[in-house]
């Protein structure tokens, strides 16, 4: 050996008893699908199976919403909002206690690094349902009036890309504020949602306050459908998202949607280079790009281009890519061979409308599902891959020339969810932040993420804020 | 080499090339060493990089109380650190004050250490605050009773109150009392300098007046060698690389105990730096309790647990 190579340092999967089977978990029991469907669910990283899981159909889903509606009725509306408190802590607690193994599930279910369920997800998890189990007792004050009432039956589902932090985002605020959840987690990543089932049980909560459904976007469909549902939450694509906005209207379903992205990362000649590299690269490959909130369009200052990009491309020739459960790992497996499609007809796109691809050597693991880290050089307003989510590890380089010019282009796309700002200039900073149009800007920083700081997106980036004070009031009938 | 990136020697041209520097964001900074410090270094890793950190290692004694005993005990060390496994390379430098230079000297060459570098503090180490005089005699005095390696502090007065042109000069005038023979570490104090902005700066400063290699501190001071720092050194030194094309070396020292934080330092130098920095001409960690811990990690390794501390001989 004449070079550090990092020894393989790999967690061990037999932290976490994966059943054969999993049931639909309803009104506090794991039960069998009513017309015995059930679909399997992989590693992405390998593409060994890894359990069956239970396809929920309309009956399923009438018997979930059905149990949410009597729990909410009977039980979750008439306890005292402290004693909700208590179960949120309780989970929280749990949660915390069995981080390890959850964040084993996450990684082999669902492809990302262990690094980052380890250190991302599964604490921010946790952190989330102790930031609303304070709520629970104090939502006199929270500025949604003196006495705000829950909705009701929450309809909640959830993407594939952070399945237990998604489904905390969810079940923590409907919680705390008095509501029940019939939760639907991704098709491709639904195992973390069985193991909190679990946990659910583990805390005591009473039956039919937490359901969990399996299945696809018909079952997703079923349940935003369904009559008896009060409030829809859904974190996903913007298509999904307009359709369920068709689906609702003219109901008396209130909606949070989360939506894509297509954030814009701008680094001005004045920036720190070395640490806004850092931002850029944990922007885009982060999570191996499947993050609405990614900053997947990089605006850099015509004047410092070339250094940003020499010192960029100079990074990502240490981006350690291969088996996720190495704690060495920094890029994981693509979540799904039908994602891996998108993106590369995305790529392909890229190339034929004519910017210039470039992705460090790197040996890419022969099974699973896998994509290079990628950036585009020379790319257009006008190019597909500068419009369109590509949810990847796959970044587009657009220059500026002036500040109103990073702004105009910043803005110039349908999406709002986030952006980046890089400056060593506060009042440049300021000047930049007031003007984007996004729901979360980041300045120095990028893909940092706290419970009382609301998420959310403008245009069709969503409907609502998650997360923070702003975030109760998706879930809460207000008195203004 | 300072003439490709500098109109000339003057503080002007100083002063303007230091202001072409990026800044450095703090926050950024700690995020990107907080994740490099996950790095798990396991079995066939680790057992390279205990021997690579042993040869990196400057073993060091800078006390007031020293004496020629202690110094001669240290030497020993240094040469053979465990005498019960010859297969353990011996130190990088023994490193000492300035009138323990020939005392160190000797006791290398008489107990198989040849081939190890004294190396000395100079320059009114560890202020700095003497006469120009006072720290040329200290340094020729050091390299006359044998240093090969100089480990010079930087005048952090002079730097805070903005006289740049006078560091960069003394830096010059003791380079050209080592020659191109004698090893110049030029120690910025970091501690004292405090934001990462003026670490970069003086970083630049001292490549540019031609030190061999840019060091933390003097031990002296707290906070020393913090992940930070050493992140924007090591920075600095790939950046002049491509601008200069001379690969400085990088020697955090103080702070560094036990093997986990070697080990932390050695997988900041080869992601920051690259895998070239991790050889003891451009890295070194300047330590004294550092050595055992990673002689009793290397024990660990090799036999499966972990010895008593009396295994390991104290100096």
């Amino acid at each position: 050996m004449n070079k550090f190579e990092y020894a393989p340092a790999p967690e061990s999967a037999a932290l976490v008893d994966i059943k054969s089977q999993y049931g639909l978990f309803i009104n506090g029991k794991f039960i069998a699908p009513k017309a015995g469907k059930t679909f399997t669910t992989i590693n992405p990283a390998t593409e060994e199976v890894l359990a069956k899981i239970a396809y929920a159909e309309l009956a399923d889903v009438n018997l979930a919403v059905t149990a949410a509606r009597n729990a909410f009725t009977k039980v979750w509306s008439k306890m005292p909002p402290a004693e909700r408190g208590k179960y949120l802590f309780r989970i929280a607690r749990i949660l915390q206690e069995r981080s390890r193994e959850f964040a084993v599930l996450e990684t082999l279910d669902n492809g990302k690094p262990i690094r980052e369920t380890r250190d991302t997800d599964i604490p921010l998890a946790a952190a989330h349902f102790f930031y609303h189990a304070g709520w629970a007792d104090k939502l006199s004050y929270a500025g949604h009036g003196a006495n705000p009432k829950p909705y009701g039956v929450a309809a909640q589902i959830i993407p594939w890309n952070f399945p237990m932090l998604m489904l905390a985002w969810k079940i923590a605020p409907a919680l705390a504020t008095g509501n029940t959840v019939v939760l639907k987690p991704a098709e491709t990543t639904p195992l973390t949602a069985l193991l909190f089932a679990e946990v659910c049980q583990q805390a005591g909560l009473p039956a039919g306050v937490v359901n969990i459904i399996t299945g696809d976007g018909a079952t997703g469909s079923h349940l935003v459908s369904h009559p008896d549902v009060d409030k829809v939450a859904f974190t996903g694509s913007t298509g999904v998202g307009k359709a369920i906005a068709k689906a609702i209207a003219g109901t008396k379903k209130s909606a949070t949607l989360e939506l894509g992205g297509k954030g814009a990362n701008i680094v001005f000649e004045d920036a720190a280079i070395d640490e806004a590299v850092e931002g850029i690269v944990s922007g885009i490959f982060f999570n191996q790009g499947h993050v609405c909130c990614a900053g997947s369009r990089l605006l850099i200052q015509e004047n410092v281009q070339d250094e940003v990009l020499e010192k960029l491309k100079n990074r990502m020739n240490l981006i350690r890519i291969g088996n996720p459960m190495d704690k060495n790992t920094d890029l994981g497996a693509i979540n799904s061979a039908a994602q891996l499609s998108r993106i590369k007809d995305l790529v392909d796109s890229g190339e034929i409308e004519g910017a210039m691809r470039w992705s460090p050597n790197c040996t890419l693991p022969s099974s699973g599902f896998w994509y290079a880290p990628t950036i585009f050089t020379g790319v257009s307003q006008s190019h597909r891959i500068a419009r369109e989510e590509i949810f990847g590890p796959v970044l587009s380089v657009l220059t500026f020339r002036t500040p109103q010019e990073a702004i105009d282009k910043a803005n110039n796309t349908p999406f709002g969810l986030s952006a980046g700002v890089w400056s060593d200039k506060g009042s440049r900073i300021l000047w930049t932040a007031k003007r984007l149009r996004a729901g979360v800007i980041w300045a120095n920083t990028f893909n940092k993420f706290d419970p009382a700081s609301p998420f959310g997106g403008y245009k069709e980036s969503g409907w609502g804020r998650e997360g923070g004070r702003h975030g109760l009031s998706g879930y809460l009938k207000g008195q203004y | 080499m300072n003439s490709t990136l500098l109109a000339d020697n003057s503080e002007a041209s100083l002063k303007k090339f230091l202001k072409t520097l990026a800044p450095v964001d703090a926050v950024g900074a700690s995020a990107r060493v907080e994740m490099l410090a996950t790095r798990s270094i396991k079995t066939s890793s680790k057992n390279w990089a205990i021997d690579l950190a042993i040869r990196m290692v400057d073993l060091t004694t800078l006390e007031g109380a020293d004496t020629p005993g202690k110094v001669k005990a240290l030497c020993a060390k240094g040469v053979y650190p465990d005498p019960t496994d010859l297969s353990i390379p011996s130190v990088g430098a023994i490193c000492v004050y300035n009138d323990m230079v020939k005392i160190a000297r000797d006791a290398l060459d008489n107990g198989g250490g040849k081939h190890i570098p004294v190396a000395a503090v100079t320059t009114a180490f560890p202020s700095g605050r003497a006469s120009m005089e006072v720290k040329i005699q200290d340094t020729k005095d050091a390299i006359a009773n044998g240093a090969s390696e100089i480990d010079m502090v930087i005048d952090r007065g002079a730097f805070l109150a903005g006289n740049l042109g006078l560091v960069f000069d003394e830096i010059r005038t003791i380079k050209e009392i080592c020659g191109n023979d004698v090893r110049l570490k030029v120690i910025l104090e970091t501690g004292e300098l405090v934001t990462l902005d003026n670490v970069r700066k003086a970083c630049y400063l001292a490549m540019l007046a031609g030190g061999d290699f840019i060091k933390t501190s003097t031990g002296k001071i707290s906070p020393a060698a913090t992940a930070p720092v050493v992140y924007v050194m090591l920075e600095a030194v790939r950046d002049f690389y491509k601008m200069a094309g001379v690969r400085i070396g990088v020697k955090p020292a103080g702070g560094i105990r036990n093997t986990k934080d070697a080990m932390k330092q050695l997988v900041l130098v080869n992601e920051i730096a690259g895998p070239e920095w991790l050889d003891p001409s451009l890295f070194r960690i300047g330590a004294s309790a550092l050595l055992n811990d990673l002689l009793m990690q290397r024990m660990k390794m090799r036999d499966g647990y972990y010895a008593s501390p009396n295994y390991v001989t104290l100096d």
